[in-house]
């Protein structure tokens, strides 16, 4: 197959960036996407041009580092396939291909397709876990979890933290990423205890790191290359609502 | 060099216990003293930092992807082991210890690996409490499934995605300890060099991989948890960027290398397509607990899978190993899988293939339920291939996955430098010659969890390393080295990318040093690979400057470090004149199958550097099998 891409190039944080368009020739139907772009690179190195730089670590669709932006949808146009995990039969001889970096304020570009993420992080500092200290578990069978419970945590737990809801959605809002860590560890007993304070901080910190706010597009799970749910946010929103009304004033500490 | 193991006296269900009471224990007050570099946070390095942070230590974690949550821990797929018997079907502390030593082809220390059986269970529960959202029964207790070279059920697992799982629950309890303030997190950072003061690892030298700004830390003890260095065969199941740098630094400055051969190979990933091949995709051990692994029983038997009767089917490792089936350990497996296409039965259109067949389990238990345990790998495997697996058979090969040589550590995971630890894949750790499956998951937890909070106390204590500032002239010298061998990648302006080298490179090891291996291919590969390593060194051609993100520079580092780990393996394999787990050496065997010599082999040969153009000493640490007596391994 022979492509033509037009792929975002932009030297650093600091600069302007561009679109560049290059042909990819000789793409063969079993190469992935990346792949396609690893041999794109290989001849600009040849040529003594500057190769395209862009995340990526795995390329099995689990770490969550490849993040680009193909033909307008993060990840590409096949449904629950991540970016690495895309292969060149999905396209055509003759296509033509944009290829960006996640655009968000919260998301600052690095280099060319690579961007930083280290907001979602952030978000997960604020409360993403349970606040269990190693050696001090109680037996892992000691508290039984339904079954069904445990796979809608599960589904939650999903999540691959790469950022494509955030890149869909037109307010850049990471709802959908907060959302599945809230909701994986509010469906489990282990979650409980920390349930209503884990929602208002976490919510807190995401707003306060420049996402946008939710106005239900719905183009997060659409985009979403692990099919996490919009359920999610609405147990979130629940969760919050709650959270909200009990709150109770912080203990203030007495001191003498 | 003195391989002291200092395995604890006693009976061997008692050392590891009289041990933590035997080390010495930093006060609670002075942990906040006290500082701790941890390269790493997969498993091992991101349940050390949490686990340390926890106890009060400072930490300073540093990995070079963009966020602590993609180590490739994160890739892991069908479980981990734990000796909890809640199957009622015989599992039990000893039994998880036997099985792993004779699945290591006894070439493990006994001692360490009977304690990272007693610590199995307690890993289940604090990854539980942590939230990990393991599979469970209707009932609502945790379900298990088999796994290779074990005959109970002691596997827990999520779905096909439990490292994920445990990763996540590991980097959740680091960011709560960053957010507490006792771990610093540094991404997109790469350790370039060990800092050794005195013969005391003292700190380490990074390079920020945004804006190539080369720093300096300094620590009171340094933790290497960098992984595998599977990727020096170009293909492997590892994540791209994974490297052996970190360790390889540490070779240089003195740490004893163990076991490089040993390498493991995986039977069951997707088949490469391709010269554009960038990586091979693992397909979960997990799935040969349902799925039937069968060649054509002719050679030349082209004909599609469902044109081939059930009497023209050769279920081979049904019919070689009836005990294990299709649960024979890896090595096995995967050379059964070479031997039937090597003889030219195997399928595919390179003819580097065979089944693994789910029609007979999907008859048995539904395709629902067939979805409900592996489907997102079946998913994956439709993506890569573009064919379905619940209508075709689906086409594996083995590809390298682990690698159970690394850094030698004694019985407190310290390398042979001291102040110098080394946890999970990055040891040489507790799987021998052969790791079985569900194993690196245990190993990476137990290091990062239950055993170096407590080791790394008693060095503090013991060592009493003191402060030393990255003033400090071996800190600039170190940071001079790094930005010459930086300056060289970019100063030769040759023809060659390091992509083409690491290619060759790989096809050289995957030939020479792969699933079968001989005198005559290992001394090739001994002529080839210095060859092909000047030419990197005279006409690399890496492009753009060391003070921006440099993709291909941070390649350039990483292959060249893989040329210098491919020669030692060479040599490593060259000497160990036997076969053993995932060293197979052809002149030693007995139809096929390993044949050790225990009267010469059974030791750890840790290797020791000795300068570059120099050959590297082989240092023995002998292996006592007190407890699981040396036999033949069977799974027949």
């Amino acid at each position: 197959m022979k492509l033509k891409l037009n792929v975002w190039r932009q030297k650093n944080g600091a600069s302007q960036g561009q679109f560049v368009s290059y042909d990819a020739n000789d793409v063969s139907k079993d190469m992935s996407f990346l792949e396609m772009l690893d041999v794109l690179n290989e001849e600009l190195m040849g040529k003594g041009q500057d190769p395209i730089a862009f995340d990526h670590d795995c390329r099995e669709g689990i770490c969550g580092m490849c993040s680009m932006v193909i033909n307008g949808r993060p990840h590409g146009p096949q449904k629950n396939t991540t970016a690495c995990q895309l292969h060149m039969r999905q396209f055509n001889d003759g296509d033509e291909i944009t290829i960006e970096p996640w655009r968000a304020k919260a998301f600052p570009v690095v280099k060319d397709l690579a961007v930083d993420r280290s907001a979602l992080d952030r978000i997960i500092q604020a409360g993403g876990y349970v606040s269990v200290s190693t050696g001090n578990a109680p037996d892992g069978n000691a508290i039984p979890i339904p079954k069904q419970n445990a796979d809608r945590a599960f589904d939650a737990a999903a999540c691959i933290g790469c950022g494509a809801c955030v890149a869909a959605c037109p307010n850049a809002s990471a709802m959908l990423f907060t959302s599945a860590k809230i909701a994986h560890l509010a469906l489990l007993p282990q979650g409980q205890p920390e349930r209503m304070d884990r929602v208002l901080k976490m919510v807190a910190a995401m707003d306060a790191l420049d996402f946008g706010g939710c106005t239900n597009h719905g183009e997060c799970e659409a985009a979403c290359p692990k099919g996490i749910s919009l359920e999610n946010i609405a147990l979130m929103n629940r969760d919050f609502l709650k959270a909200s009304l009990g709150k109770r004033p912080e203990r203030a500490a007495s001191g003498d | 060099m003195n391989l002291d193991s200092k395995s604890p006296a006693g009976p061997i269900d008692k050392k590891w216990e009289s041990h933590q009471f035997e080390m010495k224990l930093v006060n609670p007050a002075n942990k906040r003293k006290h500082t701790i570099i941890v390269v790493g946070t997969g498993l091992a390095g991101a349940s050390a930092a949490a686990a340390m942070g926890e106890l009060g230590y400072n930490v300073l974690s540093f990995c070079y992807q963009d966020s602590p949550r993609r180590a490739h821990s994160i890739a892991a797929q069908g479980g981990i082991n734990a000796a909890k018997n809640y199957q009622n079907d015989g599992d039990s502390v000893f039994r998880l210890f036997y099985d792993t030593v004779k699945g290591g082809d006894f070439r493990a220390r006994e001692s360490n690996v009977h304690r990272l059986a007693e610590i199995s269970v307690k890993i289940i529960d604090q990854c539980v409490a942590q939230g990990v959202p393991f599979a469970r029964e209707y009932g609502g207790l945790l379900s298990n499934r088999s796994f290779g070279g074990a005959q109970v059920s002691r596997t827990f697992y999520a779905r096909g995605q439990t490292g994920q799982q445990l990763l996540i629950g590991a980097y959740q309890a680091m960011e709560r300890q960053v957010a507490a303030g006792t771990v610093k997190a540094y991404s997109r950072h790469e350790m370039l060099e060990l800092v050794v003061i005195d013969g005391i690892a003292r700190g380490i030298v990074t390079r920020d991989m945004v804006t190539g700004k080369i720093e300096s830390w300094s620590a009171d003890a340094v933790v290497l948890a960098t992984g595998g260095y599977g990727n020096v065969f170009y293909l492997s199941t590892n994540a791209k960027g994974c490297n052996t740098t970190a360790i390889w630094r540490a070779y240089k400055k003195g740490a004893a290398f163990a076991n490089p051969c040993y390498t493991q190979i995986h039977p069951t990933c997707i088949p490469v397509s391709g010269d554009h091949q960038s990586k091979l995709t693992l397909m979960s051990e997990s799935l040969r607990n349902d799925g039937r692994v069968w060649v054509p029983l002719k050679k030349g038997d082209k004909r599609a899978p469902d044109q081939i009767p059930e009497a023209e089917r050769d279920y081979y490792l049904e019919r070689k190993y009836p005990s294990y089936g299709n649960l024979a350990p890896r090595d096995i497996s995967s050379r059964a899988a070479k031997q039937v296409c090597d003889e030219g039965r195997g399928v595919g259109e390179t003819g580097f293939g065979v089944y693994l067949d789910f029609s007979d389990a999907i008859k048995r238990l539904s395709e629902a339920k067939v979805a409900e345990k592996y489907g997102n790998l079946f998913e994956m495997y439709e993506r890569i291939t573009g064919e379905n697996p619940y209508k075709v058979p689906m086409r594996i090969y083995p590809a390298i996955h682990y690698t159970m040589g690394g850094l030698w550590v004694d019985y407190n995971l310290q390398s042979t430098i001291p102040g110098l630890h080394v946890i999970g894949e990055a040891n040489f750790s507790d799987h021998g010659a052969n790791r079985l499956g569900a194993s690196a998951l245990m190993q990476g937890l137990a290091d990062g969890y239950f055993i170096l909070p407590y080791t790394i106390g008693h060095y503090l204590v013991t060592a009493k390393p003191g402060k030393v500032s990255t003033d400090h002239p071996e800190f600039k010298k170190a940071e001079a080295e790094v930005a010459a061998r930086s300056s060289h990648f970019l100063g030769m302006k040759g023809k060659r990318t390091v992509d083409s080298f690491h290619k060759e490179l790989g096809k050289i090891m995957w030939e020479y040093c792969g699933m079968a291996r001989t005198e005559a291919g290992l001394k090739k590969a001994l002529e080839l690979i210095p060859k092909l390593r000047e030419e990197f060194h005279k006409n690399l051609n890496v492009l753009g400057t060391a003070d921006e993100m440099n993709q291909s520079l941070e390649k350039a580092g990483r292959v060249s470090d893989f040329f210098e780990l491919a020669e030692l393996m060479c040599r490593d394999a060259l000497e160990r004149r036997e076969s053993c787990g995932g060293h197979f050496r052809e002149e030693f065997q007995d139809e096929g199958e390993a044949k050790r010599d225990d009267a010469n082999f059974s030791h750890v040969a840790a290797w020791e550097y000795t300068g570059d153009d120099k050959a590297p000493k082989r240092n023995i640490e002998p292996l006592n099998f007190e407890y699981v007596h040396l036999q033949t391994r069977s799974y027949k």
